[in-house]
C-alpha cells in the first residue's frame, strides 16, 4: 500500500492588487494558484510541468511554506501544515527541502560552499561542527564535487557545478522530500543530463520522494512517475509519465506535446503541429468555466464556457484525470483547424 | 556564389589573463533562402561568430581574422560607416532576450520606425505604414494600437515578433537570430518558430539560427554547423547529422537528450566541462572528455575533412570513418526507434 507523503488539497494562492494610498481596496487578485489538488506517494517523482504564469513555481512554495496559500490544506507526512507558525515549521523544514533554479541566484555568493550546504546543519543543531564539516565533505563526493572544494566560494564554480551544491545543501539534512523548482533549466542539455541522473540515483540512494517542476516536458517525463499539467492555476491533467506522453488527453497537453520540437528531421518535416494562437490569458481575469476554452480547438459553444470540467478520471482509468468536456479522441492528432485569436485579459 | 561565406574566421579577445580565442578558424556558407543552425553548448563560440560578422564586438581587445564575405562584400573588412549600413538593410539579427535589445523608454512604432528612416530617407507617414504591415505580419493583434505602446506592455513572446518585425522590415538577406526562442515557452517557441519560417519564405531571407537545442535545429535547419570550443566539430545537411553523426561531441549531444532515450532510462552525458578557451587543450580540443580518445588526439589538431561517402559531409576527428559511421548507425537506430 502507496505511503501518500504529500497531500495538497484545494491549494488556492491569490494576489491581492489594491489601489490607493491610504485607504486601499482591493481591485482584483492574481489567482495565481486556484484550486490545486494531488498526492505524492514516498520514494515517487511528481513531475509538474506548465508554461509561464500557470502557478506551478507559486504552488511549490506554498507547498513549503516559503509563502502563506491563501485557501486550500497542505499535509505532509501526516501533518497539516497549512497555517502551522514559523517555529513549528522549522521541525517540518528537516524533513522538506528545496531546489531552486537559479544557480547563481539561489547560493549566497558571500559564502563559502562549505558553510552553504551546512548551514541546514548548524540550524537545526543536528551535529557538532566537525561532523559538519565530514558530512558536508561527503555530501560533496556524492554529488560529484571534489571534497577539497569546501573552502571555495560559489562564483568559482560552473553553473552545472553550483546546481549540484544546491542539491547537496537540499540533502544535508537528509530530508524526505525535495521540491526541485526547475532545477536544471538554467543548464546547457548535457550537463542537465548528468544533473538528472544525479537526482535519480539519489533517490535510490537516499529513499526520496521528489516534486519536480518544470516547462521541459521531455526532462519531466524521464524523471517523473507520474506527470500533473498546470494552466492558469489549475491542473488540467494528471497521469502516469508515459500515459501522459503517448496518449494526452487535455487538448493543452496535447497542444504542449506536439509544440515540443522532435530532433529528428524527417518526422519534424512531417508533423502537424497543433499550434496555439495568442498568449496564455492573464491569471488576474482568467476565462469563464473552462479556463482553456479561447484558445480550444475543441471548443464547443454552451459547454466550455458555462460549465467548469473537473479533474476526473476518463476512459474508465482511474490514474488518468483530465479536466476536460470534450477530450482528445486518439494521439498524433489530425490536422485541426484553430480558432483565430487569444481570448481578452 | 553563396549569399555569406565565411573563410577561416577567427576572434580572440585580450583580457588582463590573458588572449581568448573563442573563435579558432570556422568557415561555412550560407545560400540563399538557406537556414543554418549553429549548435553548440554555452561557450562554443557560436555568438561570438554572429557577432564577428555583424561587426558588433567592442573594438578595442578584440583581434580579428579571415572573411565575412555577404554578397561579395567582406564585413570584416569594412569601415564602421559601410558597416552601418550594410546592418539593418542587408543583414539583420535578433537575439535572445527581446527585452534587453528594445529601448524601454521608445514606443514600439518609433524603434520600428527608426529601423526604417537610419537607412532610406522616407517621410514619418510612409515610415509608419511600413511599421504598421511588419507588425501586421508578424501576427500582433491590433497593430494599429500597438504602434504607441511600450515594450514592457508586450509579453515575452509579443516582443519576440516585434524584434522579428524590426529585423525584417528592411527585407534584409539573411538574417541571424541568436536563441531567439530560448527563454521563451514552448508554445511561444513554436509559434515563432514558425513565424520565421512563413516571414522566411515570404521574403526569401536566408537565416542563421543559433541554438543548443537539437529539437530546434531539426525542426528549421536545412545545414547544421556543430561548434565545440570555438571550433567546428562537423557540419552538414540536417539530416547527415542527425542520422549519420560523425563526431564524439555530436553523438554526446544526442545520448544527452532525453527524448531518445527508453523511458525511465539512463542518460548517458558527456562527462565534464567544456575546457577554458585561455589556455585550451593541445590537440584536439575534445579530447579529455572523448570517450574514444587516442594518443594522437591529444597531440594534433584534427582537419576538418570531409567524408568519402558524403563530400558535404565535414568532420575534424582522428578516428576511422569505419569506427564512426559503425556508432553513426546504432545511435541513428536508436534514435528512430525513440521518434518516430
Amino acid at each position: 500500500m502507496a505511503e501518500e507523503l504529500l497531500v495538497v488539497e484545494d491549494l488556492e494562492k491569490h494576489f491581492p492588487i489594491k489601489r490607493g494610498i491610504i485607504f486601499q481596496k482591493e481591485i482584483g487578485r492574481v489567482r495565481a494558484v486556484d484550486g490545486v489538488s494531488f498526492v505524492v506517494n514516498k520514494g515517487e517523482t511528481l513531475g509538474v510541468v506548465g508554461e509561464s504564469g500557470c502557478g506551478k513555481s507559486t504552488m511549490a512554495r506554498c507547498v513549503m511554506r516559503l509563502l502563506d496559500p491563501t485557501g486550500g490544506k497542505v499535509v505532509f507526512d501526516g501533518q497539516d501544515i497549512t497555517h502551522v507558525n514559523r517555529r513549528d515549521m522549522m521541525d517540518v523544514r528537516k524533513k522538506l527541502m528545496m531546489v531552486f533554479q537559479d544557480p547563481y541566484a539561489s547560493l549566497n555568493a558571500r559564502k563559502r560552499v562549505g558553510s552553504i550546504i551546512g548551514e541546514a546543519l548548524e540550524v537545526h543543531k543536528v551535529a557538532t561542527q566537525a561532523e559538519i564539516k565530514r558530512r558536508v565533505q561527503e555530501l560533496l563526493d556524492v554529488v560529484g564535487l571534489n571534497p577539497e572544494h569546501y573552502n571555495r566560494f560559489p562564483h568559482e564554480f560552473s553553473g552545472g557545478q553550483r546546481q549540484r551544491i544546491g542539491i547537496a545543501r537540499a540533502l544535508a539534512i537528509r530530508p524526505k522530500l525535495i521540491v526541485c523548482d526547475e532545477p536544471v533549466s538554467a543548464l546547457d542539455v548535457s550537463v542537465q543530463a548528468q544533473v538528472l541522473n544525479l537526482l535519480k540515483q539519489l533517490q535510490r540512494d537516499f529513499d526520496l520522494t521528489f516534486v519536480f517542476i518544470a516547462h521541459d516536458l521531455d526532462v519531466v517525463q524521464h524523471i517523473s512517475d507520474r506527470v500533473a499539467v498546470m494552466y492558469l492555476g489549475k491542473i488540467v491533467e494528471e497521469a502516469q509519465g508515459h500515459a501522459l506522453y503517448e496518449r494526452p488527453l487535455h487538448p493543452y497537453t496535447g497542444a504542449l506535446l506536439s509544440a515540443v520540437p522532435v530532433p529528428n528531421p524527417v518526422v519534424a518535416r512531417q508533423r502537424r503541429a497543433v499550434v496555439l494562437e495568442g498568449d496564455v490569458p492573464s491569471p488576474i481575469n482568467p476565462p469563464a468555466a473552462c479556463r482553456f476554452h479561447p484558445r480550444c480547438p475543441r471548443f464547443q459553444q454552451g459547454t466550455c464556457d458555462v460549465n467548469e470540467p473537473q479533474l476526473e478520471p476518463k476512459d474508465g482509468d482511474q490514474q488518468h484525470l483530465a479536466a476536460c468536456h470534450y477530450p482528445l479522441e486518439g494521439w498524433p492528432l489530425p490536422d485541426l483547424r484553430l480558432p483565430s485569436t487569444a481570448a481578452s485579459a | 556564389m553563396a549569399l555569406l561565406d565565411v573563410k577561416d574566421l577567427k576572434t580572440s579577445f585580450k583580457t588582463d589573463d590573458g588572449i581568448v580565442q573563442a573563435v579558432d578558424g570556422i568557415s561555412f556558407s550560407v545560400e540563399k533562402g538557406e537556414t543554418l543552425a549553429i549548435v553548440g553548448e554555452s561557450g562554443c563560440g557560436k555568438s561570438v561568430t554572429c557577432m564577428s560578422i555583424m561587426g558588433l564586438l567592442p573594438r578595442q581587445n578584440t583581434v580579428h581574422s579571415g572573411q565575412a564575405v555577404l554578397s561579395g562584400r567582406d564585413l570584416l573588412a569594412m569601415s564602421s560607416d559601410d558597416l552601418r549600413q550594410v546592418r539593418g538593410t542587408d543583414v539583420a539579427m535578433i537575439f535572445q532576450d527581446p527585452m534587453t535589445s528594445l529601448n524601454p523608454v521608445h514606443t514600439i512604432g518609433r524603434q520600428l520606425r527608426e529601423a526604417i528612416e537610419v537607412h532610406e530617407n522616407v517621410s514619418k507617414q510612409r515610415a509608419n505604414s511600413r511599421a504598421l504591415e511588419m507588425l501586421r505580419a508578424v501576427g500582433i493583434p491590433r497593430a494599429e494600437t500597438r504602434l504607441d505602446d511600450y515594450p514592457h506592455q508586450f509579453s515575452g513572446g509579443m516582443r519576440q515578433r516585434v524584434m522579428i518585425a524590426m529585423s525584417l522590415i528592411n527585407n534584409p538577406d539573411l538574417l541571424i537570430a541568436d536563441e531567439p526562442t530560448t527563454a521563451l515557452d514552448v508554445t511561444t517557441q513554436a509559434q515563432i518558430l514558425r513565424l520565421i519560417k512563413s516571414l522566411q519564405n515570404d521574403f526569401g531571407s536566408a537565416v542563421i539560427m543559433v541554438t543548443h537545442d537539437l529539437g530546434v535545429v531539426a525542426e528549421v535547419a536545412d545545414k547544421v554547423l556543430v561548434m565545440y570550443a570555438g571550433k567546428v566539430a562537423e557540419q552538414g545537411d540536417v539530416d547527415e547529422i542527425f542520422f549519420h553523426p560523425n563526431h564524439p561531441y555530436t553523438w554526446g549531444l544526442l545520448n544527452s537528450l532525453p527524448r531518445l532515450v527508453v523511458h525511465g532510462g539512463e542518460l548517458r552525458p558527456i562527462p565534464g566541462t567544456p575546457p577554458s578557451l585561455l589556455h585550451p587543450p593541445p590537440g584536439c580540443r575534445f579530447h579529455l572528455r572523448c570517450p574514444h580518445r587516442m594518443d594522437v588526439c591529444s597531440v594534433e589538431v584534427p582537419p576538418l575533412e570531409p567524408l568519402s561517402t558524403n563530400p558535404g559531409h565535414h568532420v575534424a576527428c582522428h578516428l576511422t570513418e569505419e569506427f564512426r559511421r559503425q556508432k553513426a548507425d546504432e545511435l541513428a537506430a536508436s534514435m528512430l526507434a525513440q521518434t518516430s
